[in-house]
């Protein structure tokens, strides 16, 4: 089946979405697609917290103030233009997204001044949010409210993207395969955008969707793009291991250490954050990579939690306290068969945001004429280390920016649209495969999840990168061999295989990186190198 | 012994017999349904058809499945250490396995849309 469109949007997460509702507003015919439903599979949906952005309306503020937090907290490694721009033009998309319903909280009414929460790294009360926990399902909503109401964006899901297609190295559109037939769909696009998110699925520990494989670093690389920052994955340390929970985001016990504090003890019921040359006192001040550091410590030490982490303890609380912190929290915490009261809970770092990604420019063009990024694809705007509450605003600002230029381009090319066949050889390459083979990719994909854990995770040491390295090299070997044919509807064999072939690309570029910047810097920290060292004051492109 | 639940999987594919398979999965109190379904992919057949994305927080809506006859989410609802009767959607076209149509109609590919 092929499909010619002027804008293609590939991901239907915050950044997808507004990006071809900014293309259909620049006259753009658009097509969205995503690998799972419209508006459901990205990371937007599942953000529970806050949106940085100098709105002012609560507490004064100015862009500057944000944009100079976001370079002290990047680590000298930010790309200045494109922190710029995602401070400068924050407060118009988080107006947009009120005019158009999202319910930002605000202080009285409907109409009165909009909150602002403080955030850690932020000079001044900041953030944005829905009330209750509820930013990115909000968020997520009101743009597919409006993506449904504009007949230029054709929406269609359960599309898989495997390569985008050049012609005359340019980007002429992209090959998927459709999931539900599980046959190749090509389609010819004057502009392309790549929103397809960060790469937190290849750690054994994460707090976003299994979406987040990577892909649109993949896809760019192939296509000639270049990556930036790769050695940069945030760890957020008290994401939930046990006992298990159903129906809650791992990354729950923020708000309550916000509100209450909150116990760090190791598997002997002893504090340790002290012993790493943290003062805590059941308070939330420890910062988040101290507090990664010594919780991996003490599981090394063989004083972590039974399932490999360390307590959270609210148990000094009173049920009431409690209440107050977790509201409707508390009650399906206790569907779950948890007292927070009589009980400690299990933590452990998980991976959460990718600072690094596809190099733009602030048109939001990669190097590749015709193909654009937007959203945590992107490379270079965090530097080092994100700042708490940046992730929203960046999909928004960067979704719209690529939409306008996707649309602007695709106005400069005319009618002009690559034909069917270019993309007969990207098709013919998802059909072929063997039909008989040995192999578990669902298997394989645990692997590397646990490889990426164990040896590019939080703390990081050359030989365990090397190690990393030698076993992705190993895996990426063996993978051709194995590919299953297309052609089966929902084959999920087939779509682990794709996923673990981008899983261990982007992998590879994490590794590599890491291996190579011999310090420790934001979320990147080498234990046989630690400190940061001016030398490495620079970024790193893969190309 | 440790605990097992039992896993009887309603699989096939459209215009097709559907098969019942039965796996056993080692049970952890506080698991759900879908972490059992992802444990049978990874260790036993990586060719059961599932879909999911946000894996935990049921936010995507996505692993609606029927579990002993009651239209469930599968990541919310609780594994137990018995038998357990999984199946596809009654209601909904099948597509393979536990996977059935439930995208909105215009957001499918349809015969109407194929290449002019």
């Amino acid at each position: 089946m092929h499909f010619e469109t002027d804008v293609l949007v590939i991901g239907a997460g915050g950044a997808g979405m507004y990006a071809a509702i900014e293309a259909a507003r620049g006259g753009a015919r658009v097509l969205i697609a995503d690998r799972s439903l419209i508006g459901r599979g990205g990371a937007t949906i599942m953000a529970q917290m806050t949106v940085a952005v100098a709105v002012g309306e609560e507490v004064p503020d100015h862009w500057e103030h944000h944009y100079a937090d976001t370079l002290a907290a990047g680590r000298g490694l930010c790309d200045p233009d494109l922190a710029r721009l995602l401070c400068e033009e924050g407060p118009e998309v988080i107006r947009e997204m009120d005019a158009w319903g999202v319910g930002w909280a605000r202080t009285e009414g409907k109409t009165g001044p909009m909150k602002q929460a403080f955030a850690p790294g932020h000079d001044r009360p900041r953030c944005v949010y829905v009330d209750f926990l509820n930013t990115g399902p909000a968020v997520s909503k009101t743009l597919r409210t409006r993506l449904i109401r504009m007949p230029e964006i054709r929406r269609i899901g359960d599309l898989l993207v495997t390569e985008l297609v050049l012609r005359d190295r340019k980007c002429v559109g992209a090959t998927a395969l459709h999931l539900a037939t599980g046959g190749p769909v090509t389609i010819s696009a004057a502009a392309t955008v790549v929103a397809t998110g960060g790469l937190t699925r290849l750690y054994q520990r994460n707090s976003a969707s299994a979406n987040m494989s990577g892909d649109g670093y993949a896809l760019c690389l192939a296509a000639g793009a270049e990556l930036v920052d790769m050695e940069f994955v945030q760890f957020f340390p008290i994401g939930h291991l046990a006992p298990r929970l159903i129906g809650m985001d791992p990354i729950m016990w923020d708000p309550f250490r916000y509100k209450l504090g909150g116990r760090l003890l190791n598997g002997n019921r002893e504090g340790f954050v002290e012993k790493y040359g943290a003062v805590d006192n059941g308070k939330y001040v420890v910062t988040r990579d101290l507090a990664t550091y010594a919780i991996i410590k003490e599981v090394e030490a063989g004083r972590g939690s039974p399932h490999g982490g360390a307590w959270l303890s609210f148990e000094h609380c009173s049920e009431a306290e409690l209440r107050a912190a977790g509201g409707p929290v508390i009650d399906r915490l206790a569907k779950n068969g948890i007292d927070l009261t009589k009980q400690a809970i299990e933590v452990a770092p998980i991976a959460h945001y990718h600072m690094g990604g596809v190099r733009a420019d602030t048109s939001m063009a990669t190097r590749v004429p015709g193909l654009y990024v937007a959203g945590e694809a992107v490379g270079g705007a965090n530097g080092a280390n994100r700042l708490s509450g940046n992730a929203i605003t960046e999909a928004l600002v960067f979704g719209r920016k690529a939409g306008r230029s996707a649309a602007a381009r695709a106005k400069s090319a005319g009618k002009a649209r690559a034909g069917e066949a270019a993309f007969r050889e990207s098709a013919a390459r998802l059909n072929e495969g063997n039909a008989t083979r040995d192999l578990n990719p669902a298997a394989m994909i645990e692997e590397l999840q646990a490889l990426m854990q164990k040896e590019a995770g939080p703390f990081r040491t050359g030989e365990g990168l090397a190690r990393a390295l030698g076993r992705i090299a190993a895996m990426s070997e063996s993978l051709p061999a194995v590919k299953p044919p297309a052609g089966k509807p929902y084959d999920t064999e087939l779509a682990d295989w794709l996923d673990l072939s981008t899983m261990l690309s982007a992998a590879r570029c994490v590794a590599s990186s890491a291996l190579t910047r011999t310090e420790s810097r934001g979320a990147h920290q080498r234990e046989d190198f630690p400190g940061m060292d001016p030398a490495w004051q620079k970024n790193q492109v893969i190309a | 012994m440790s605990a097992i639940a039992q896993l009887r999987i309603t699989r096939g594919t459209q215009g097709e017999a559907s098969r019942v398979e039965i796996h056993e999965v080692p049970f952890e109190p506080g698991q759900s349904v879908l972490d059992a379904l992802r444990w049978i992919r990874a260790h036993r057949d990586p060719s059961l058809a599932i879909r999911y994305s946000c894996t935990s927080a049921n936010t995507c809506k996505e692993c609606m499945v029927s579990v002993d006859g009651k239209t469930v989410y599968a990541c919310t609802a609780r594994l137990e250490a018995r038998e357990m009767n999984v199946a596809p959607l009654p209601n909904k076209r099948l597509i393979r396995d536990l996977v059935t149509e439930i995208a909105p109609p215009d957001e499918r590919l349809g015969r109407e849309q194929e290449s002019r």
